[in-house]
């Protein structure tokens, strides 16, 4: 399961840092929702994976950590989600109002 | 009033994160237009923040440290907030800046587009939540509040430059919070404690097996940071960000920088004055902050745009800053701090500065690129407005000579020259620097390039601005007086009456700042009012109670 998510985190991130170094807004906003699906996944997998571990304390389970999953990255995560969400949602306002005012989707405002 | 103090804190703390959010989410209750009442709400809103900032301040300044806990649960399990006499210093920096660029923008700038008051105050919240936080992840998300709100302001009066320059800014800050994120993450992931009281005192406890994987989770949230500050090779952004948005915002964004200095100065005293893992990453934070300051300085002297040099000094100021942190000197760090809050304060001024002479230059029909501040606009507004204010403005007695003498202060501020501010901070750097060790212990190759490299860059900007002044002010004749309104000029002055009374008051201040550093080398004072602070009983126990 580890080498899975390894290697999902990498295929993400990877692909997100070749469509950032990309000239169009919309390869930008592409690859930085990648890079950011791939920091999440990396901040849940931070706590260690686990499967069929309760999260917060549930009744009929001894409390102690062998029996629970660290809940603190999933809070993070979570938080971590909305933001890189907000975010994009803003970046893409940003993109089109500079396709609108100059006419092209280069980053730099111009076609190099 | 220290009654009333003793009675406010540690209350008091949240104030200044609180009260721009409540005041923004009135302003948005307000509605679209309403300038007046807008700007009148932020303005004491502001101000109200510059108070309760100096009161805390004063109070740290007395009693150490103190620490609160906003949900009232026990420090490594909530998140802490926490004051020190760093955190109030930056906090009283950022809210002396935030009125003096709301004066200034309330002149005219504030009409160049919508939402300007709102974002203003989530600005400062944001700043002040970063400066308060003492939870690392709490701080990215007070990281991405500012950012926010910056991205909104960057974009204030519209126009294609600010765009264009939105887009890069934007894209490289995003990618430097999923760094961020990164480096939290694995910080977390060894220590278990995103607490950084806890997190310092944690480090000791780190195998051998775990070392390298701190070493990179720092080094990949300096990264972060230094993007934040603008450190080559990651301040390409800088330059067309600062010099494209308006005055009054690229005032406010001086401070920015800062937050970046102020999380690296934080985190790096905390984790890394001392302990098992003293000094990693010094090295790096020196030759960043040396090549980006001489950079920036070379820059402003290819440049012949005033904001351009403008948004220069503040890469020097950051690289400078970054260069002594990177020496590992507390005597040096003190000094630091000094030289941090006066060249904020100079760059600030600057920013302010060379709108009144942009417009100057321009003559009577001002052309600017922001599409909704037209000339027809502004005409349409005089209808529009209640009070009828005229937007012709009115001559500003002795206009010419308080922009000449506030350009050559800022001049003499940004190339750290005598007798202002920035000079003294700068002679206290160096000979922190150079006597580091004692008298007699021979200086180090590391003292030496950085007295170079700060005496060269001060050489740099002071031809650079040399040359534009005597371009913008001795070779054009024939121009009328400038237009300087009095919420345009007070700022500037008191800006620059702030970095001299700095200088005056040399003696007490520096020896603030150097209680500063050697309260974040000692660290004990902060770890001990984070991990101590007192879980207060719920109202049903206390009820209970005797």
């Amino acid at each position: 399961m580890e080498v899975v998510l390894a290697v999902a985190i990498g295929i993400l991130a990877g692909s997100g840092v070749w469509l950032l170094l990309r000239p169009r807004t919309f390869q930008l906003v592409i690859g930085l929702s990648l890079l950011s699906y791939a920091v999440n996944l990396f901040i849940f997998s931070i706590g260690g994976l686990a499967i069929d571990k309760e999260p917060i304390l549930a009744d009929g389970v001894p409390p102690d950590l062998a029996h629970y999953t660290d809940p603190v990255p999933q809070a993070l995560v979570l938080t971590a989600i909305v933001i890189s969400f907000a975010m994009t949602a803003l970046l893409l306002v940003i993109t089109l109002a500079s396709r609108g005012m100059t006419g092209t989707d280069h980053v730099d405002g111009t076609e190099v | 009033m220290s009654a009333l103090l003793q009675g406010l804190m540690p209350h008091l703390m949240v104030a200044p994160i609180l009260l721009p959010m409540l005041v923004a989410a009135v302003m948005l209750l307000v509605g679209e237009g309403k300038r007046a009442a807008k700007l009148v709400l932020g303005m004491s809103s502001t101000l109200l923040g510059l108070a309760i900032s100096v009161a805390l301040f004063a109070w740290v300044d007395a009693h150490g440290a103190v620490a609160y806990l906003p949900g009232n649960w026990p420090a490594p399990f909530g998140i802490t907030l926490a004051v020190d006499r760093l955190s109030a210093g930056m906090l009283v920096l950022t809210w002396l800046l935030g009125a003096s660029a709301l004066s200034f923008a309330s002149a005219r700038w504030h009409r160049a587009g919508v939402h300007f008051h709102p974002l203003f105050q989530l600005q400062l919240m944001g700043l002040s939540g970063a400066f308060l936080t003492a939870d690392v992840f709490n701080l990215f998300v007070f990281f991405e509040i500012l950012l926010a709100a910056s991205y909104g302001l960057l974009l204030h009066g519209s126009g294609k430059p600010r765009v264009r320059a939105g887009v890069h800014y934007v894209a490289v800050n995003l990618a430097a919070s999923s760094l961020f994120l990164i480096g939290v993450a694995m910080i977390y992931g060894v220590t278990g404690t995103l607490n950084m009281a806890e997190l310092s005192a944690r480090l000791s406890g780190v195998g051998v097996a775990n070392r390298q994987l701190i070493d990179a989770g720092a080094a990949i949230l300096a990264v972060a940071f230094l993007a934040k500050a603008a450190a080559w090779p990651l301040n390409f952004w800088l330059v067309p960000a600062y010099a494209s948005a308006t005055p009054p915002v690229a005032a406010m964004f001086a401070v920015l920088t800062k937050v970046g200095i102020y999380a690296l100065v934080r985190l790096w005293t905390l984790m890394f004055a001392g302990g098992p893992l003293a000094g990693f990453g010094a090295d790096g934070l020196f030759v960043f902050g040396v090549v980006s300051s001489v950079l920036a300085a070379l820059g402003m002297m290819a440049s012949q745009r005033l904001a351009v040099q403008a948004a220069g000094g503040v890469m020097v100021s950051a690289g400078t800053l970054l260069a002594a942190l990177g020496l590992g000197e507390e005597a040096v760090l003190g000094s630091a701090v000094f030289y941090l809050v006066s060249s904020t304060l100079a760059s600030s001024a600057f920013f302010l500065l060379v709108d009144v002479v942009e417009r100057w230059r321009a003559g009577a029909t001002v052309v600017d690129e922001a599409p909704f501040l037209s000339a027809t606009l502004e005409a349409q507004e005089v209808n529009l407005d209640d009070e009828e204010e005229p937007l012709v403005a009115l001559p500003f007695p002795a206009s010419t000579a308080l922009m000449g003498m506030a350009f050559i202060a800022c001049t003499l501020l940004i190339s750290g020259l005598p007798p202002l501010s920035t000079f003294i901070g700068k002679v206290g750097m160096l000979s922190a620097a150079l006597g580091a060790g004692g008298a007699s212990a021979p200086v180090s190759a590391r003292a030496w390039l950085f007295t170079g490299v700060l005496l060269g860059c001060g050489l740099l900007t002071l031809i650079a601005l040399t040359r534009t002044g005597i371009r913008t002010f001795w070779s054009e004749m024939h121009r009328q007086p400038p237009r300087v309104r009095a919420p345009e000029g007070l700022p500037l002055v008191a800006l620059l009456t702030a970095c001299g009374v700095l200088a005056l008051a040399a003696g007490p201040t520096m020896e603030l700042a150097s209680a500063t550093a050697r309260s974040l080398y000692d660290r004990r004072g902060y770890i001990k009012a984070v991990l101590g602070a007192e879980v207060r009983p719920p109202p049903t126990a206390r009820e209970a109670g005797p």
